[in-house]
């Protein structure tokens, strides 16, 4: 009949963990960017879900939902802020390039 | 007059001459310094004077026995109930007597240093040191309290230290000065433990007390103190020895001996007061004030005997072989001042108590005399000829008649000829040794020929021996030089025949002591045996001396090396305390200690640096390190948490 | 009225930010230096006549509450022992002030925290509340971590920054102590208390103090050269200005001595009776190790730290003794040691800035072109090593005969050793003095010079204030055991 959880949460699992093998293995900025967008999205698909299958009749989850798309925009852009500005002082948006902090 | 209204003045007057002259002397008194400090000083003596003359004519005797008489006392240093360190002035017939020995030969000194010491650069400085002297060996003789002679002994010490190195650039004198300095302290380690051995069972520190409590009839104290035991031997026996080896090293004697003759280095004055007649026979006066104590411990009397006995014999022998006119002169210092430590200590053998006490400080009173005398002599002669080796004198006695006349007078005196000071002294030393112990007054009188023997040695080689090659260009010195010299040999002649064994006895009362013409014969013939010897070797040039000295060869010259006693100081000092424990403590405080605490330092740095390294500031090994931790937490709730 | 103590060098502070330029600064400095030192004898003598009317311990109290929840109070007030702890800060901090006249680099800062260094010695000596306690100890800790590190010599860096760390190491033992007392304790109001003389009378627990005691004792100990954390002495001295290692030797390692008595004495008597032997041990060792080291050393002023951490030996010798004379020595030793170390401390500084060298072999005969200079380091070297006359001696032999009192062989063999390190004193001293100003001239190898000038008025009045002190003590010791007796 319908698609059980569990299929949703192991596309959601799944998702989580490109991402976060996105994130230990690339180098540059904007893929790990995208990859912490993978994440969040990973964990949206898990609160609309829960939402579904577990509380039908609350819509919490879904709010959460859009209240991280939200901030994943804002995120992306003040990202992309900072990338851009690492780029015209490194001329690389490599991250093993930013190593200001340490030290 | 009471004593008490004039008896401080007579040490602060040299204080206050110190004071004076050490915080304006530069510039105030450049060239007057010598006449402020005699000023001060003569008072001093007058006092002295007058003072001797109250004690032993006027009121110092009640029913026929001189009185100890506490002038003055104040209460100095309080440490517990009853146990005060306090700063008073004690009369009693050794105290006066010395109090007048002091001030004389201080004065004679004084007056002296007015010629020998003109035109030195720090003439002032000289005159202050002298004060100080003066003041803390006064303070010395009058001490009341065993901690008060401990803090003017200390005093003289360091005067004496000042003294000696007052040539400060040259640096022998220096040495000199450090040794005199180290050998002492080192010996006033034992007074100070044996002060407070004597403290800590009398429950007190003035002598009076101290002396009354353990030598009272059926003392507890006494009994407290003989009863128990460190290491097998009593505490009194322990508070006496060590008492005694403060004593011995301030009066050079066996084994502490060697910083006397190196003492010589300072100015010749210098040698006549401190080295020869007030401070070093301070070890003598110590044991003279605890007498009554010593008295009850027999084996530490005998101890003083050999160690008196044994100074006696091997000063007089190592004073035969040296060439410095003023090391002759110490070690027969050390010599005499042995005669009177086992005068002090023989009567342990036998019954005559009072004789050894009157005899060792009748030696002391004048020996101070002639010893004085002979050292001012031999700064004259130093004065005249610059140098202090007997090879470059002789024939001196045309040039210095008053210095000739009186040194003859003086090396008379000491061999022991009549009617001369010496004579009658050791006399009495030599008659109390042979009624207590046969063999002690062999060594006594076998040394006497001896001191005879190499006093006039060192006589003929300075004015007689070969003629001078010197020209009569500043004369023998003038009258501040004499006037001392002369003074001096008159005491030399007169003060024997003072009853002085009237005035200081062990019991006050005084005593009788009979010499039968008979037992001075063997005595008086050793003398003349080393004076003919003496003129045989020495009167004219010649090559016997070298000669002998050659037939003795390995003994000549341990003995021309002082029994090599210097050596074996300086083997212990160098080698064992400086490379085997200074040196290890100064290692183990760098590596050990030290190094314990800056690895401490380095290991926090280092484990910081691991830390640190951490945090790499790449972003992705946060993040591993950041789903590390979510996952071993993510572990620990779910399968260790349960 | 004792809080002026405190305000007085307050108000120096403030004045000398408002001055500008070595002039003013060192005028206005020495001028509250002298104030307080003014103050500090009328203290003196107030004190003297209040006593006799006042039975109580501790007189002139002042008490404020500072710190409602934890019960910390401003409470300050004074004895005997206390008073001669204030002169000793007093005379130190003129004679300091004077010696560093001609401080030239960053002057206003110098002087201030100078200043800042004696009013935390001033707190410290009469506070009555462990807190406040601590409080001037830090305040009396951090401005030498500057004054080493910014005019110091050599090493200073390092040096510097062993002296904080250790400093530091033991306050915090001494925190922990004193927190382990507080929390032991049951005021009346039912809260603790950090009131020493509240604390005095409940007598806490003996567990709790064998407990704490060690913290407290170990923590100001390693600010009185306590073996083995001695370390920073020697490095620390060498490397502060000279002004800093009088405070440092004079005022400084007093703080410790005066804690680790007030520990012993007053607050943890059991747990002092209880550990003595450890003290001792330990004191000894320090009295003969530090004089065996400082045998080897070369540099004047590791002479006379290492010797200050023989010197101090004696002081805990005196406290560990125990009994009512050994620890009148121990005042006694502070006070002394302070005032003589702080004038050998000064003699070195001025000889260093002529001759621009420490070492004892490249020196030579200096009584020659300085006399003035040579004298005050003759009589520095004589009280250090305990000449009559002088307070070492008096301090000394106090401590000698009150350990004497124990009949203990092993307690008698202590003080046998403490006693022989005289003789090793007399040595390293004699030494030094032979060395340096006797003997032939040299300065630097060479034996040529001629623009070596004596001392200047401010190191003479300087030097003059120090000798006074050490003198008045020396010859007329009965002053100051009265002032300590109660």
């Amino acid at each position: 009949m319908s698609i059980p959880l569990t299929h949703i949460l192991f596309v959601s699992t799944a998702l989580f963990f490109i991402g976060t093998y996105g994130l230990f293995t690339r180098r540059n900025l904007i893929t790990m960017l995208m990859s912490i967008e993978l994440i969040l999205n990973s964990v949206n698909i898990n609160f609309v879900a829960f939402n579904k299958y577990l509380y039908p009749d609350k819509l919490n989850g879904v709010f959460f939902s859009l209240f991280i798309i939200t901030v994943a925009a804002a995120e992306a852009a003040v990202a992309i802020a900072i990338i851009i500005n690492l780029y015209r002082n490194h001329r690389s948006i490599d991250v093993e390039d930013v190593k200001e902090m340490k030290n | 007059m009471e004593y008490s209204n004039y008896i401080a003045l007579i040490p602060l007057l040299p204080l206050a001459g110190f004071v004076l002259l050490g915080l304006f002397g530069k510039k105030t008194f450049a060239k007057s310094a010598g006449i402020v400090g005699t000023l001060f000083l003569f008072i001093s003596t007058i006092l002295a004077f007058y003072t001797a003359y109250q004690y032993f004519f006027v009121n110092g005797k009640v029913n026929g026995v001189y009185q100890p008489v506490t002038a003055l006392q104040y209460t100095w240093l309080q440490f517990s109930l009853g146990m005060s360190i306090d700063m008073g002035a004690l009369l009693d017939p050794a105290s006066v007597m010395m109090l007048v020995v002091v001030t004389f030969v201080s004065l004679m000194v004084h007056v002296f240093s007015l010629g020998y010491m003109k035109g030195e650069e720090r003439f002032a400085t000289y005159y202050a040191f002298l004060g100080l002297f003066t003041f803390s060996m006064l303070g010395l003789v009058l001490s009341t309290n065993i901690f008060q002679i401990y803090i003017f002994w200390e005093l003289v010490g360091v005067s004496s230290f000042l003294l000696i190195g007052f040539y400060y650039d040259r640096p022998a004198a220096v040495a000199a000065a450090k040794k005199a300095f180290i050998v002492t302290r080192f010996a006033d380690l034992g007074f100070l433990i044996g002060i407070l051995i004597l403290a800590f069972y009398s429950g007190t520190l003035d002598f009076g007390t101290m002396i009354q409590r353990i030598t009272g009839t059926n003392s507890p104290v006494l009994a407290q103190m003989t009863g128990y035991g460190v290491v097998g031997i009593p505490v009194l026996s322990w508070a006496l020895t060590l008492v005694f080896i403060g004593g011995a090293g301030k009066s050079a004697m066996f084994p502490l001996h060697i910083w006397l003759p190196d003492a010589m280095e300072g100015p010749t004055p210098v040698s006549a007061l401190i080295h020869a007649a007030t401070m070093v026979v301070a070890g003598v006066y110590l044991v003279a004030r605890l007498y009554p104590i010593y008295l009850i411990d027999v084996s530490v009397l005998k101890l003083i005997t050999w160690v008196g006995a044994i100074s006696a014999f091997l000063a007089a022998i190592i004073a035969c072989t040296q060439t410095d006119i003023k090391r002759v002169l110490a070690y027969s210092t050390i010599s005499q001042i042995g005669y009177m430590l086992f005068a002090l200590g023989v009567p342990a053998y036998g019954e005559a108590v009072n004789t050894g006490y009157t005899a060792s400080l009748f030696h002391l009173f004048t020996h101070a005399f002639f010893k004085s005398l002979l050292f001012l002599g031999a700064g004259a002669v130093i004065h005249f000829i610059h140098t202090n080796e007997m090879g470059n004198m002789g024939g001196l006695r045309k040039f210095m008649p008053i210095t000739h006349a009186t040194f003859l007078i003086a090396c008379l005196a000491i061999a022991g000829i009549p009617p001369l000071a010496g004579f009658f002294s050791k006399e009495e030393i030599l008659i109390t040794a042979w009624q207590s112990n046969k063999l002690i007054y062999y060594i006594a009188l076998i040394t006497s020929g001896i001191t005879a023997f190499y006093m006039f040695r060192l006589y003929f080689s300075i004015f007689y021996n070969k003629t001078s090659t010197h020209s009569d260009h500043h004369g023998e010195g003038n009258l501040n030089m004499k006037l001392p010299l002369l003074v001096l040999a008159a005491a030399a002649i007169v003060v024997g025949f003072i009853p002085f064994t009237h005035f200081v006895a062990a019991n006050g009362k005084g005593e009788e002591i009979t010499i039968s013409a008979s037992f001075s014969i063997a005595p008086i013939a050793m003398a003349l045996a080393g004076i003919s010897l003496a003129f045989v070797l020495y009167f004219n040039e010649n090559d016997q001396p070298q000669k002998l000295a050659t037939a003795i060869g390995g003994l000549y010259r341990a003995i021309r090396q002082k029994f090599y006693f210097d050596e074996l100081y300086l083997f212990i000092t160098k080698k064992i305390i400086f490379n085997g424990i200074a040196k290890p403590a100064a290692w183990f405080d760098k590596n050990i200690v030290d190094g314990f605490m800056n690895k401490l330092g380095w290991a926090t740095t280092g484990i910081s640096e691991r830390i640190k390294a951490l945090q790499s500031g790449s972003i992705q090994s946060y993040t591993l390190y950041f789903f590390g931790g979510i996952i071993a937490l993510a572990a620990v709730f779910i399968y260790l948490w349960t | 009225m004792l809080s002026v103590l405190i305000i007085l060098p307050i108000i120096t502070v403030i004045a000398l930010l408002l001055c500008s330029g070595l002039k003013q600064v060192r005028v206005v400095a020495l001028g509250g230096a002298v104030v307080q030192l003014l103050y500090s004898f009328y203290i003196l003598f107030t004190y003297w006549e209040q006593r006799v009317v006042d039975g109580s311990q501790m007189l002139f109290q002042e008490d404020h509450v500072w710190y409602a929840p934890l019960n910390i109070h401003y409470h300050v007030g004074i004895d005997g022992i206390s008073v001669a702890m204030i002169l000793l800060t007093a005379f130190v901090t003129v004679a300091g002030i004077l010696v560093s006249w001609t401080t030239a680099k960053l002057s206003k800062e110098f002087f201030f925290l100078l200043t800042l260094l004696s009013m935390g010695a001033y707190g410290f000596f009469i506070s009555l509340d462990l807190f406040t306690l601590f409080f001037f100890l830090e305040v009396a800790v951090i401005p030498k971590f500057l004054l080493i590190g910014i005019w110091g010599s050599g090493r200073k860096e390092y040096s510097a920054m062993k002296l904080a760390l250790m400093l530091m190491g033991g306050s915090a033992l001494v925190f922990v102590g004193l927190a382990g007392v507080y929390f032991n304790t049951q005021a009346l109001s039912g809260a603790h208390s950090f009131n020493m003389l509240q604390i005095a009378q409940q007598h806490i627990s003996p567990e709790a103090q064998r407990l704490f005691f060690p913290f407290a004792f170990v923590g100001f100990g390693i600010f009185t050269a306590l073996f083995p954390f001695h370390t920073w002495v020697p490095d620390g001295h060498s490397s502060a200005p000279t002004a800093a290692s009088m405070f440092l030797a004079g005022i400084s390692m007093k703080l410790g001595g005066y804690g680790c008595l007030r520990m012993a004495t007053l607050l943890m008597p059991d747990a002092a009776h209880y550990y003595s032997w450890i003290i001792i041990l330990l004191a000894t060792i320090a009295i003969i190790y530090g004089a065996f080291a400082t045998m080897m050393q070369t540099d004047l002023k590791y002479i006379n730290a290492y010797s200050s951490i023989s010197h101090c030996g004696f002081v805990l010798l005196g406290i560990g003794m125990m009994t009512q004379t050994a620890i009148m020595g121990a005042v006694m030793q502070m006070v002394s040691h302070g005032l003589m170390t702080a004038l050998f401390f000064a003699a070195i500084g001025m000889l260093y800035d002529r001759t621009h060298t420490r070492q004892v072999a490249q020196l030579g005969g200096l009584l020659k072109v300085m006399p003035f200079i040579a004298t005050v380091f003759v009589i520095a070297g004589l009280c250090s090593l305990g000449l009559p006359g002088l307070s070492g001696f008096v301090a000394e032999v106090t401590v000698f005969m009150g350990s004497w009192e124990k009949a203990d062989n092993w307690y008698r063999l202590a003080t046998v050793l403490a006693c022989a390190s005289i003789v090793v004193t007399a040595v390293y001293i004699l030494r030094a003095m032979g060395k340096v100003i006797m003997g032939p001239l040299q300065v630097d190898g060479a034996t040529v010079q001629h623009n070596l000038s004596d001392a200047r008025w401010n190191e003479k009045i300087a030097a003059g204030v120090l000798i006074i002190g050490i003198i008045a003590i020396g010859i007329a010791p009965f002053w100051l055991t009265e002032l300590i007796n109660q």
